[in-house]
């Protein structure tokens, strides 16, 4: 028991400087995450369809509202990220873009990819609203 | 390498590959949660063009617009294939920061309650304006 007690510690995430790498590995999950509770809004989204226009105006309604848009942001944030991400790691399952560097610069361009995509439908979708 | 064969020679090659262990489904759900990654990055891009062209319609030029055939089933795959991919993210993540076994039970099981109850009531919804 006392051998147990006494074996060092592997250092844990908060000894640790955050790196692209793990902070693009945890954002994954994250994304993830939150585009699964993202599927109760599209649940209700295709429910609201196919209830009627009274439902689906309802629906309508809460996207232009205020929390409405700040959500659909999120999800597009998290929905980009999680796609591009995603490729990053089939790739890595692929057994390429093991390189530091390589993985480094792939981090970056799902980043930028992230952002430009998500300010690009933004843009797109604007005078629609 | 020592364990060519496996561990010890219990093990071929070839059941080590495939990563069967006592409960004989050792990568299954790996394989399943990057078949379906790679179908919801096919079907996502449809999506966009789905949702870009889904803004500001009123509810019967929605519907039109998910009732056309090819729109209707992409959306069922994409329900499909989003979902189960979903159910198994949430176990992957239920398991790694869950530990008390009777709290992970439940949670893997309203997991995969809610996510099965969504998915129908999307693909019946999907159904429902398209036939």
């Amino acid at each position: 028991m006392s051998d147990i007690k006494q074996r060092p510690l592997s250092p844990h995430l908060q000894v640790y400087r955050p790196q692209l790498t793990s902070v693009t590995s945890i954002l994954h999950r994250a994304t993830g995450a939150g585009l699964s509770v993202g599927l109760v809004f599209f649940t209700w989204w295709l429910v609201a369809a196919a209830s009627g226009p009274e439902a689906y105006g309802v629906f309508s309604s809460f996207c232009r509202s205020l929390l409405g848009v700040a959500l659909l942001f999120g999800w597009s944030l998290a929905f980009y990220y999680h796609l591009a991400n995603g490729i990053r790691h089939l790739i890595w399952d692929s057994g390429r873009l093991f390189k530091i560097k390589n993985a480094y610069t792939a981090g970056y361009f799902v980043l930028f990819f992230t952002v430009a995509m998500t300010a690009l439908s933004w843009v797109c979708i604007m005078g629609k609203y | 390498m020592s364990h060519k064969g496996g561990h010890g020679k219990i093990q071929t090659t070839l059941a080590r590959a495939r990563g069967h262990g006592s409960a004989h489904h050792g990568v299954e759900s790996w394989i399943r949660l990057r078949v379906t990654a790679v179908g919801n990055a096919v079907l996502g891009l449809w999506f966009i063009w789905f949702v870009k062209k889904s803004v500001g319609l009123d509810h019967a030029a929605f519907t039109e617009l998910l009732a056309q055939p090819c729109n209707a089933v992409a959306m069922i795959l994409l329900i499909v294939s989003v979902f189960y991919h979903a159910t198994l993210g949430c176990r992957e993540i239920v398991e790694d920061y869950v530990h008390c076994e009777c709290m992970k039970i439940t949670k893997l099981l309203g997991t995969y309650l809610f996510f099965f109850a969504a998915a129908v009531a999307c693909i019946f919804s999907v159904l429902k304006i398209a036939l």
